[in-house]
């Protein structure tokens, strides 16, 4: 766990952060993302001293990393930067191998481990192990960068837009590599980007900056649910949400006011009330506005009588949903039960909306189309 | 035909003078080179820990190769008197600027982005320097060097008008003389001896180069 107690940074007169407070959880990837200049570089490179803060204090499992030896720390944290960095002159191999051989490894424990790593990113031993990496693509240059980071085992890797550089199609396959790496490995990552699809797909946890302030720190899916500052949703882009169905919930996509009507309605009025609203179904609700079932036209139909009320026809215990219900479990209850609409009910029984299908053909329209 | 069979002979006639006037121009030369390399190297790496010095160093290095050879070699005669030791301290001053300033370029010129991957992985300032920034840098210092050197091995004729010997002396002969076979006899080792070095040298600079960055 890394901790940052009320962190700043000044260049000068300058401030670059003012006052952070951020705690980056064990096993997790925290995104650290904002425009250029709000201090997510200054912030990364603080964890392994390459940059010094001017106030406040950093912690790395409770250890207060000013008082740390920079050398033996980051021999201990990985390190994996935008432009690669990999020494022309070393081997793949040797490149791999070189934070071990800076902590006195024997030889043929740097090997194997050298080994072990390549195989991890995908790069088969035998014809790598003694490239050059001017030999290599920049995808293969940057899983190099990766193992290299790897190397010692360390508990924190810290990662400064590793991607970026690379074509949009290598990016992808390195995003979801080092995706499935990290459910293998669970190592602690702090990852620098400025590209908020990159954060989205890889994030546990998402940091939005600017100009030296933390804006926002949450999981994506708050983020994106509800964005705390007019900034965080300009960044994250208004129109996000409809991309990604499987964030939208009940609430998203139903219909704030369905047509109710009381259980002691007569069946005449029910009609009427359906009619005017150009509805074949009515739901069922007292005055406090909670839901006991719904009428359709059918089975007003089938039992018409002027004289009978709603309540001695209505179908009870219908299946219902709550706000928060994801839209993806919604599509599937309606599929398997065959309905073509659910209403959605909060904790209290109380009815908030209705989803029909041509409530959802509405909301995905719009942002499909 | 006739000249340069004329020539030939005369140059077989003083082989031997000619061989011992070489071996002395090779060892002013190299020492004066090895010298310049022992001082120039640490130099230049000393300054690239410190930046304001760097100017300054590169300032006084320029002074003296702009310093006309025989002007230098008349400041040098009243402190060091004549003979091999004020030539080869000229020699020595007139090497310094290639090879410190190719020392100086060659190790701040290796990418950033390498240094920051390094730095960041916890190499020490010095395991940055043995392990990365000399080898990297290496190649351009050989260039320095090899400038050095042919310059130095052109340098050393001079040193014959203060009595150092070396092939400078055949040419001054033939000067005074004026005896232009007894100039070429001088004249013509001395260059082919340019030739050699430089080629060595070149050879050396590519032996030097680390594989990784070697083009193909």
């Amino acid at each position: 766990m890394i901790l940052f107690e009320n962190v700043t940074k000044k260049y000068g007169d300058t401030e670059v952060l003012r006052g952070i407070d951020l705690e980056m959880r064990r096993g997790e990837i925290t995104i650290l993302i904002g425009p250029s200049g709000c201090g997510k570089t200054t912030t990364l490179k603080m964890i392994n001293k390459l940059t010094e803060p001017t106030g406040g204090k950093i912690f790395i499992e409770g250890r207060d990393i000013g008082e740390l030896d920079p050398i033996e720390l980051r021999r201990n944290i990985g390190y994996v930067i935008q432009q690669i960095g990999l020494f022309p002159h070393m081997t793949v191999g040797e490149n791999i191998e070189l934070v071990p051989f800076l902590k006195k490894w024997p030889k043929e424990k740097r090997v194997k481990r050298v080994r072990e790593l390549l195989e991890l990113v995908g790069m088969p031993e035998a014809e790598f192990m003694d490239r050059y990496p001017s030999e290599l693509s920049g995808g293969q240059q940057q899983r190099v960068g990766v193992a290299r980071a790897l190397a010692s085992d360390p508990e924190i890797v810290l990662m400064d837009e590793p991607f970026s550089a690379l074509d949009p199609i290598t990016r992808e396959q390195l995003q979801e590599e080092l995706f499935n790496l990290q459910q293998e490995l669970h190592k602690t990552i702090v990852f620098v980007t400025h590209d908020i699809d990159e954060a989205l797909k890889l994030g546990d946890r998402i940091c939005i900056m600017r100009d030296g302030q933390i804006l926002q720190f949450d999981v994506p899916e708050v983020l994106l649910k509800s964005p705390a500052h007019g900034f965080v949703e300009e960044f994250i882009g208004k129109k996000r949400l409809l991309s990604s169905p499987e964030l939208m919930t009940a609430e998203d996509v139903m219909i704030k006011d369905p047509v109710k009507a009381h259980p002691k309605r007569t069946l005449a009025q029910a009609v009427e009330i359906m009619r005017s609203h150009g509805v074949d179904s009515v739901l069922i609700v007292d005055e406090d506005n909670k839901l006991f079932g719904i009428a359709t036209a059918r089975d007003i139909s089938e039992r018409f009588d002027e004289k009978k009320y709603l309540e001695e026809i209505y179908t009870k215990d219908v299946i219902h949903v709550p706000p928060d219900e994801s839209l993806s479990k919604v599509l599937k209850i309606m599929a398997e039960k065959k309905i073509g609409y659910i209403p959605v009910v909060d904790e209290e029984g109380v009815l908030v909306g209705l989803i029909t299908r041509s409530s959802l053909i509405n909301v995905l329209g719009e942002n499909y189309f | 035909m006739n000249i340069l069979s004329e020539y030939i002979s005369f140059m077989l006639e003083r082989q031997d003078q000619i061989l011992s006037l070489t071996g002395q121009h090779i060892y002013l030369t190299f020492t004066a080179v090895f010298l310049a390399i022992l001082f120039a190297v640490p130099l230049g790496i000393a300054i690239t820990r410190f930046e304001k010095v760097a100017g300054i160093v590169v300032g006084i290095a320029n002074a003296v190769q702009a310093l006309p050879s025989l002007a230098l070699l008349g400041f040098l005669i009243p402190i060091m008197g004549i003979g091999s030791k004020p030539s080869v301290v000229m020699i020595f001053l007139y090497s310094l600027l290639p090879i410190i300033k190719n020392t100086y370029t060659g190790l701040t010129n290796v990418d950033r982005a390498i240094l920051e991957a390094g730095k960041g992985m916890g190499m020490t300032n010095w395991q940055l320097m043995r392990m990365v920034q000399l080898p990297l840098a290496l190649p351009v210092i050989m260039t320095g060097v090899r400038i050095s050197a042919v310059t130095a091995v052109g340098l050393t004729t001079i040193a014959a008008l203060i009595g150092a010997g070396g092939l400078g002396q055949l040419i001054y002969r033939g000067i005074s003389m004026v005896n232009n076979k007894m100039i070429i006899t001088g004249a013509v080792p001395a260059m082919v001896l340019t030739l050699i070095v430089d080629y060595l040298l070149n050879i050396l600079e590519r032996a030097v180069t680390p594989k990784g960055i070697k083009k193909k």
